[in-house]
């Protein structure tokens, strides 16, 4: 096994990559990059490189699954089988699962699902390479996929983990500091609404903790909204000029 | 009672447009008393009311609406087709055949196969059922010549243009019969294959520079020189 | 065929609930009467059934041998699963695990593996050759609101109860000897469930508020008051204020909680 190292932030509060306690990793997100898909965007969070793609709305099939009364959301988390150090089995494992399902709750708050009764969105999360925190990183790519497919939202959702690694909480862990680390929280948020869309925890913290690494979390959350703001208007904005009156 | 926008501001799902005595209009939606975008689009607003322009939203059917569809089943009474909308359409055969219908002598994939285009109308839609479509009157039906292109459904109207200037000058300069889908679906017809593609080629551009000022004419300047190279080339 | 809430009974309860009552009498953030009833399977190695209200969920826990894990030589292997049996409600259906019951199985195990409640390094009987595997299997007989919680207390009861067959290590080989010792357990994890229905939290949620909530969230706690695991679920959504106040109360639920079972 590789040698564990002593500490994962020294005393001057920098860690193994560099970064301060509450600083992100790099974030470039790119919209509409899947000429097939409805909607689509992909994101590089850190080391992780996500592609996420959206059907819909459309009819669902089979046609038990449909809902009479509103839209159906369908998700999908997936990990490449090259995307980790020791490949992964293409079947869905146990944790894909859990995350396709905790990832749907987390976009379903965003859309107005009552709009369009009958129909169905897929939403496909592929992780091409992870370096943890990909459910955060997938989601926010997700969200932006969905807007890109015309689907009318309450808001974006935009998701960050904060976490403790020794005896400091610090935000956005990398996966040496998750598996190395004291406890992951990862949060999604709609900025504009002030809500949490998916919370989960392991690890331990004491209750003060808890709340610091909550509210460093959605403070990192704001931080990376900007950056999906700014990548839906790089897509959008290159045809649209100022009108003037027309003749 | 403010706004938090300028007129044709680019705004994003979620973000926040105006609070206090306004009405949330087109793509935008209300909050207690504040007024959010639901799509990326413009914002505007008109005595009170607060309207984006979506720069990206999908066809929802409106009964009335003229639409271009393929058909995509050949069923027991009529024809599954898809118009690119959420909602596949139905047309029945009580609508197409002249006569009344037997199920048992009367072949449907005769009359139309799957792969067949359309023009039709919705004559109904609603929350609760699938839409309705018509071919019962002049200009509807089987499309037989032509080309068939899409462009996103939030730019017909631009396509259009204002009082249906844009759409006449590129039938003049190309003398193309184009026939526009709500549903963002457009035929061309016109006497050769050249003709056909100058005009998609207009169409394609406006949907690019849809925003643009003085497009009118650019696009008419266009067609002008590249029929004018196609006249050269021919001599 | 799911079993649809009358729009007039989730009025019922919506307002109830404003006004700080529950259609059953019980107060916003009272648990409903439970019992845990230990040791009924003799053939697991460990076994413990829960009645809280009407949801009754049955885990058993069987001890075997195997190989470590390649990255944690000198650890037992804990391993839990959740089946939603078909006869515990109209909605589940035979086959697979499906979201749910995996869902289910990966949140009680992240509230025992987190607080170590099991001593796994107490497991080991060959560093890097063999060690004691702790099969937990969660079966739902009943499905009547809060799998969760309900789950979770039957595991740790199921933990408590079991015992492991003592050993030897005779030549390299490993000897079963008569008798048996409780399993090691450093800690007793308590989750505490609750649903937002209105904007208010209910604790312990009933099968028609979780019809009815937009969103829950579970948390578990360990011995010393610490934060272990916490799973937010349903489509809808808390605001980071709401967050710190499920996490306050859990913390006080599993204070009374911890002091009813004598964890």
């Amino acid at each position: 096994m590789n040698d564990k190292p002593e500490k994962l932030i020294d005393k001057k509060g920098v860690r193994l990559d560099g970064r301060k306690a509450d600083e992100l990793r790099p974030v470039k997100v790119q919209v509409g990059v899947l000429p097939n898909a409805d909607g689509s965007a992909y994101i590089e969070h850190g080391k992780n490189k996500i592609l996420v793609g959206v059907f819909g709305p459309r009819e669902v099939h089979p046609k038990h699954l449909s809902m009479s009364d509103r839209m159906v959301i369908k998700c999908r988390y997936h990990m490449a089988p090259f995307s980790v150090q020791e490949r992964k089995s293409p079947a869905p494992s146990r944790r894909e699962v859990e995350l396709s399902k905790v990832i749907r709750e987390s976009l379903e708050p965003s859309v107005f699902v009552d709009l369009y009764p009958r129909t169905g969105i897929d939403v496909f999360i592929e992780v091409l390479q992870a370096d943890g925190g990909t459910r955060c990183a997938a989601i926010t790519a997700a969200s932006l996929a969905i807007a890109d497919a015309g689907i009318p939202l309450r808001d974006l959702v935009v998701a960050c983990a904060a976490g403790k690694i020794d005896d400091t909480v610090v935000l956005d862990l990398y996966d040496a500091e998750d598996k190395l680390g004291m406890a992951d929280v990862p949060v999604a948020y709609m900025p504009n609404l002030n809500a949490v869309t998916l919370l989960q925890m392991d690890g331990v913290l004491a209750p003060e903790e808890f709340e610091t690494a909550v509210n460093m979390a959605v403070e990192g959350c704001k931080k990376i909204y900007l950056v999906q703001k700014e990548a839906l208007r790089t897509k959008y904005m290159t045809t649209v000029v100022k009108e003037e009156a027309e003749e | 009672m403010p706004t938090f926008f300028e007129k044709k501001q680019l705004v994003t799902p979620g973000e926040l447009l105006a609070e206090g005595d306004y009405q949330p209009g087109e793509n935008t939606y209300m909050e207690e008393n504040r007024i959010y975008a639901q799509r990326i689009g413009l914002v505007d607003a008109e005595n009170k009311r607060v309207n984006v322009v979506a720069l990206r939203a999908f066809y929802v059917p409106k009964v009335g609406d003229i639409v271009i569809g393929t058909v995509i089943e050949v069923g027991f009474n009529g024809w599954t087709v898809d118009i690119k909308a959420p909602y596949t359409a139905m047309l029945r055969a009580s609508d197409v055949l002249s006569r009344p219908f037997k199920p048992q002598n009367d072949e449907l994939s005769q009359v139309l196969n799957a792969g067949d285009l359309i023009v039709a109308k919705i004559a109904s839609y609603d929350r609760a059922h699938d839409p309705q479509l018509t071919v019962g009157e002049p200009g509807l039906g089987k499309i037989t010549r032509g080309q068939i292109m899409r462009v996103t459904p939030t730019k017909v109207p631009r396509v259009i243009g204002r009082k249906g200037s844009m759409i006449s000058n590129i039938k003049q300069e190309t003398g193309c019969q184009i026939i526009l889908g709500v549903n963002g679906v457009i035929l061309v017809t016109g006497k050769n294959t050249a003709d056909e593609e100058l005009a998609m080629m207009a169409i394609r551009k406006i949907e690019e520079e849809s925003h643009t000022s003085g497009l009118t004419d650019r696009i008419t300047q266009l067609l002008k020189e590249e029929k004018s190279k196609m006249e050269e080339n021919k001599t | 065929m799911s079993t649809v809430l009358t729009r007039v009974k989730q009025k019922q309860i919506a307002q109830l609930i404003d006004a700080g009552k529950r259609l059953d009498g019980r107060g916003l953030t009272d648990h409903r009467e439970f019992t845990i009833e230990e040791g009924l399977i003799e053939r697991a190695e460990g076994s413990a059934r829960i009645r809280l209200g009407k949801t009754d969920v049955l885990v058993g826990v069987k001890i075997e041998t195997g190989e470590p894990f390649p990255d944690t030589p000198n650890d037992g292997v804990l391993t839990v699963n959740a089946e939603l049996v078909p006869l515990a409600s109209p909605n589940f259906e035979p086959g697979p695990p499906d979201e749910n019951s995996i869902e289910l199985a990966r949140i009680v195990d992240r509230g025992i593996r987190e607080s170590k409640a099991v001593d796994t390094e107490k497991l080991c009987i060959e560093p890097g050759k063999k060690v004691f595997v702790v099969f937990v299997d969660v079966y739902i007989l009943n499905h009547d609101g809060n799998l969760i919680d309900a789950a979770a207390l039957a595991a740790v009861s199921a933990l408590i109860n079991a015992k492991m067959p003592n050993y030897e290590i005779e030549d390299g080989e490993v000897k079963i000897k008569t008798g048996y010792s409780p399993l090691p357990l450093k800690s007793h994890p308590i989750t505490v469930t609750m649903a937002k229905i209105n904007d208010k939290l209910i604790v312990d949620p009933w099968i028609e508020e979780e019809q009815v909530m937009d969103a829950r969230i579970s948390i578990a706690i360990n011995d010393e008051g610490n934060i272990c695991a916490i799973q937010k679920g349903g489509a809808g959504f808390f605001s980071p204020q709401k967050i710190l106040e499920a996490s306050k109360l859990a913390q006080e639920k599993a204070v009374e909680l911890r002091k009813k079972l004598g964890w």
